[in-house]
């Protein structure tokens, strides 16, 4: 069915197909968590659009300094990568039926999502060493706020990962795991493509 | 109806709304306190934006005290004043109005409306309510403090909300945007449920075009919030890091008391830019629920179906895309570039169409409507009147050439009195009086109702029409005190004494108002299920107050729209929304197949 579509009807008047029956509810053939999750992620959306944006203007300035790129932020894509793998790992697990594949993916997918932000802090940590503070110049303020908004929404996601993770190890079967573990997956391989977005960003700024 | 429309219908079965597993509380504090019921949450919400409401109420008085008798009150200081300011627009923006349209009516008539037994995310829900509560105590915190709650003006402009100097620089400001965002998560939380509830939880039959008004309003309003707050809640996390970190996202390099602060190059501009596109989209976060209540309220209470639905919906929909692409017509004295201006008026001006729209189908659905001056009716009138003189007012603020004089003036606390305070408060009142009998069982007391009305009605009037004089004559808005002057006349102060009397005495109907809801939930007249015969679904509910799960052991199927009022051939004047066709009692003169619907709007 077309919202648009729908949007042009005149309730007003006999809708000869509808007289005797009435028919459809939702407005897409999904569950509610899959809708409410499209919902959510464009929300994410704005908020990093706007940072980037805000990113964007503010490099103009001209006391602009951008900061180095500690080799660790290309390990730590790269694990973020495997955290995304690994979960579209369980999630074809569900799809097959393979409670050995959803598990392997689960845990995985945590280790390197754990790995990744535990990777992130030491980011910050070396920088800071190296005296990149976030008032000593803008640049510096955007990575770390750029990498935390990233880092708390990775973290947020570990608590939906949780979730998952504790049902299954309390039993739960493959077909009541389905919908959480691609909820799970889509969250990922969306935060994924953020954080590819943001690091380009950052290394061509 | 084309073959193809008909082809399609065949392929598609029939949907079943599927029973969902209804949480069940087991404890009173499950039942009362941490709960999971829609409706529960609906009155928490309310509760908690009526009290802070009141707060902002007092406040406003103790701006009017000043503004109308200075030197008078010893208590009221430039900083505390500056401070009654902030808070009583930050209050009354975001965790009044904001919070209870749609915290509280979203919550509340969604379900309800749409025939589901609660929201989608009904434990998400119950969180959105506390990390509101949360907000509100932050904020209310920021009031005893050190240096007391921030005095930064409700835009948080900076520099100056976060330099020193500005009152509540210390703690203030900081619990200020802390309750910012913490609002705005639970809002999300909130506003997630509002949005899938409505696209997905909808009963059998309740196609989206025939969902009453108040259900679209409450459903664009809240995408309009879910796209515009995070611009809010960016700009508060930034500011937040300039205050306690020392960043300069956008605070610029300054001297202050002689000396060179640690801030460099920040662009308060961007702030603005955020701001607004956050603030602009706000108007409309209230402005479209209280369109969509007003829809409601005047077609059954005028026992006629409402003028142009589909246009009112299209309306709703192209106001609420164009409400992002104006943020800046408050922006226009921040030195932008000309082209920008003009870009900004004419979107401005564009805007105004669709409103326009909206006027004239209420009007029409009144012209020759049954029109019961019910107290709920009374106010949608007040409403439209309102809503037009705030909107007129708009288009000259809309003008740059003519806002640039009227900017900071009072003319411009008038015009945004009218359209975002006094007008969306008309409609709360209006849909409180409209649903308080399903809420409670009991209906408000009519006498202290009209008392209420009149008083606020005429009372916001003599506030607020003086003001836009005031405005023009050049009195600043944001002034603790504008002593004598060159080019005010004297006259000025009797007409500023004369709207803060006017103040205490709208600020005095309100307490009959609340009066009148406590006593009246205990010992008001007994409603009934349906007592203005209205057609939409929270009106079939099996019990009043609705039970947990709202309709008993089955959900409504609904037949028609939410709009069926004195239809030809039909026996009542109302056929509510889930009345199966066979059921619809003719008149004895009506032949042929039931009437469903007005024979001339068939055209």
């Amino acid at each position: 069915m077309s919202l648009f579509h729908e949007m042009t009807k005149k309730p007003w008047l006999v809708d000869p197909a509808e007289a005797n029956e009435v028919r459809e509810v939702g407005a897409f053939f999904l569950p509610a968590g899959k809708v409410g999750l499209r919902v959510f992620l464009v929300v994410v959306t704005v908020i990093f659009t706007l940072i980037t944006i805000a990113y964007a203007d503010r490099m103009l300035f001209a006391n602009w300094l951008p900061m180095p790129e500690p080799w660790v932020l290309w390990l730590n894509t790269a694990l973020l990568i495997a955290s995304s793998a690994a979960m579209q790992f369980a999630r074809n697990g569900t799809k097959q039926d393979d409670m050995s594949g959803v598990r392997d993916g689960l845990v995985w997918a945590g280790v390197f999502t754990f790995a990744f932000l535990t990777g992130q802090l030491y980011v910050w940590q070396q920088l800071v060493d190296l005296g990149y503070y976030a008032n000593t110049n803008t640049a510096n303020a955007f990575f770390y706020l750029l990498t935390a908004a990233h880092g708390l929404h990775m973290a947020g996601g570990l608590i939906a990962w949780w979730r998952s993770y504790s049902r299954m190890r309390r039993g739960a079967s493959v077909a009541d795991l389905r919908l959480s573990v691609e909820l799970c997956t889509t969250y990922w391989h969306y935060l994924l493509l953020i954080w590819l977005v943001l690091f380009a960003l950052l290394l061509i700024s | 109806m084309s073959n193809g429309m008909l082809e399609e219908t065949q392929v598609i079965p029939l949907a079943e709304v599927e029973e969902v597993d209804l949480y069940h509380a087991h404890h009173w504090i499950t039942k009362y306190v941490f709960c999971q019921d829609a409706k529960v949450i609906a009155i928490q919400y309310s509760a908690t934006a009526i009290l802070i409401g009141l707060v902002g109420l007092v406040l406003s008085w103790l701006m009017r005290l000043q503004l109308g008798f200075p030197e008078v009150f010893d208590f009221i200081d430039a900083e505390s004043y500056y401070q009654y300011v902030t808070m009583h627009g930050m209050i009354m923006v975001i965790y009044l109005l904001t919070a209870l349209f749609l915290g509280g009516f979203g919550n509340y008539l969604i379900p309800l409306m749409v025939g589901a037994r609660d929201m989608v995310f009904p434990y998400m829900n119950m969180i959105s309510y506390w990390v509101y509560l949360l907000a509100v105590i932050v904020l209310t915190v920021s009031f005893f403090v050190p240096g007391g709650a921030s005095g930064a003006g409700w835009t948080l402009y900076p520099p100056q909300a976060i330099s020193e100097g500005t009152p509540g620089i210390d703690g203030g400001i900081i619990l200020m945007l802390v309750s910012l965002v913490l609002f705005i998560i639970g809002f999300t939380m909130g506003g997630l449920n509002y949005v899938v509830t409505v696209l997905q939880a909808r009963a059998r039959g309740m196609t989206l075009m025939r969902m009453p008004l108040t259900v679209w309003g409450i459903f664009v309003a809240t995408i309009l919030a879910l796209l515009a707050f995070p611009a809010l809640f960016v700009a508060g996390v930034m500011m937040l890091l300039d205050r306690v970190l020392g960043t300069s996202f956008f605070m610029p390099e300054m001297i202050v008391q002689g000396e060179m602060t640690s801030h460099e190059n920040g662009s308060p501009l961007l702030f603005q830019h955020l701001f607004w596109f956050f603030g602009h989209p706000e108007v409309y976060i209230v402005a479209l629920p209280a369109f969509g209540v007003v829809s409601d309220i005047i077609s059954t209470h005028a026992r006629k179906n409402i003028f142009g639905y589909r246009m009112m919906v299209w309306a709703i929909v192209a106001i609420g895309g164009l409400s992002f692409i104006v943020w800046a017509h408050h922006m226009y004295v921040s030195g932008m570039n000309p082209y920008f201006g003009f870009f900004f008026a004419t979107t401005t001006l564009i805007i105004a169409v669709p409103t326009a729209l909206k006027m004239y189908n209420w009007v029409l659905t009144l012209y020759k409507g049954n029109i019961h001056l019910s107290i709920p009716m009374l106010f949608c009138i007040a409403f439209i009147l309102t809503f037009l003189n705030g909107g007129i007012t708009g288009l000259f603020l809309g003008n740059v050439i003519v806002d640039i004089p009227l900017s900071d003036t009072m003319f411009v606390v008038a015009h945004f009195h009218m359209v975002m305070g006094i007008a969306p408060v008309l409609v709360i009142f209006a849909a409180i009086y409209h649903w308080f009998p399903k809420m409670s069982g009991r209906m408000l007391h009519e006498g202290w109702g009209q008392f209420h009305f009149w008083i606020t009605f005429l009372g916001s009037y003599l506030i607020y029409f003086p003001m836009h004089y005031l405005g023009f004559v050049g009195v600043p808005r944001r002034y603790f005190e504008i002593g004598e002057t060159a080019f005010v006349p004297p006259s000025a102060a009797t007409l500023n004494e004369f709207i803060t009397v006017m103040v205490l005495i709208v600020g005095f109907a309100q307490v009959v108002f609340m009066a009148n809801i406590i006593i009246s939930i205990f010992k008001g007249k007994p409603a009934g299920d349906n007592p203005w015969n209205a057609t939409s679904l929270e009106w079939q509910t099996a019990t009043t107050p609705p039970g947990h799960g709202n309709f008993g052991d089955e959900l409504p199927v609904v037949y028609r729209w939410a709009y069926a009022y004195s239809m030809p051939g039909v026996e009542a004047d109302f056929v509510p929304q889930n009345m199966p066709p066979g059921e619809v009692k003719r008149t004895d003169s009506a032949t042929g197949p039931v009437a469903e619907d007005p024979p001339e709007l068939h055209q």
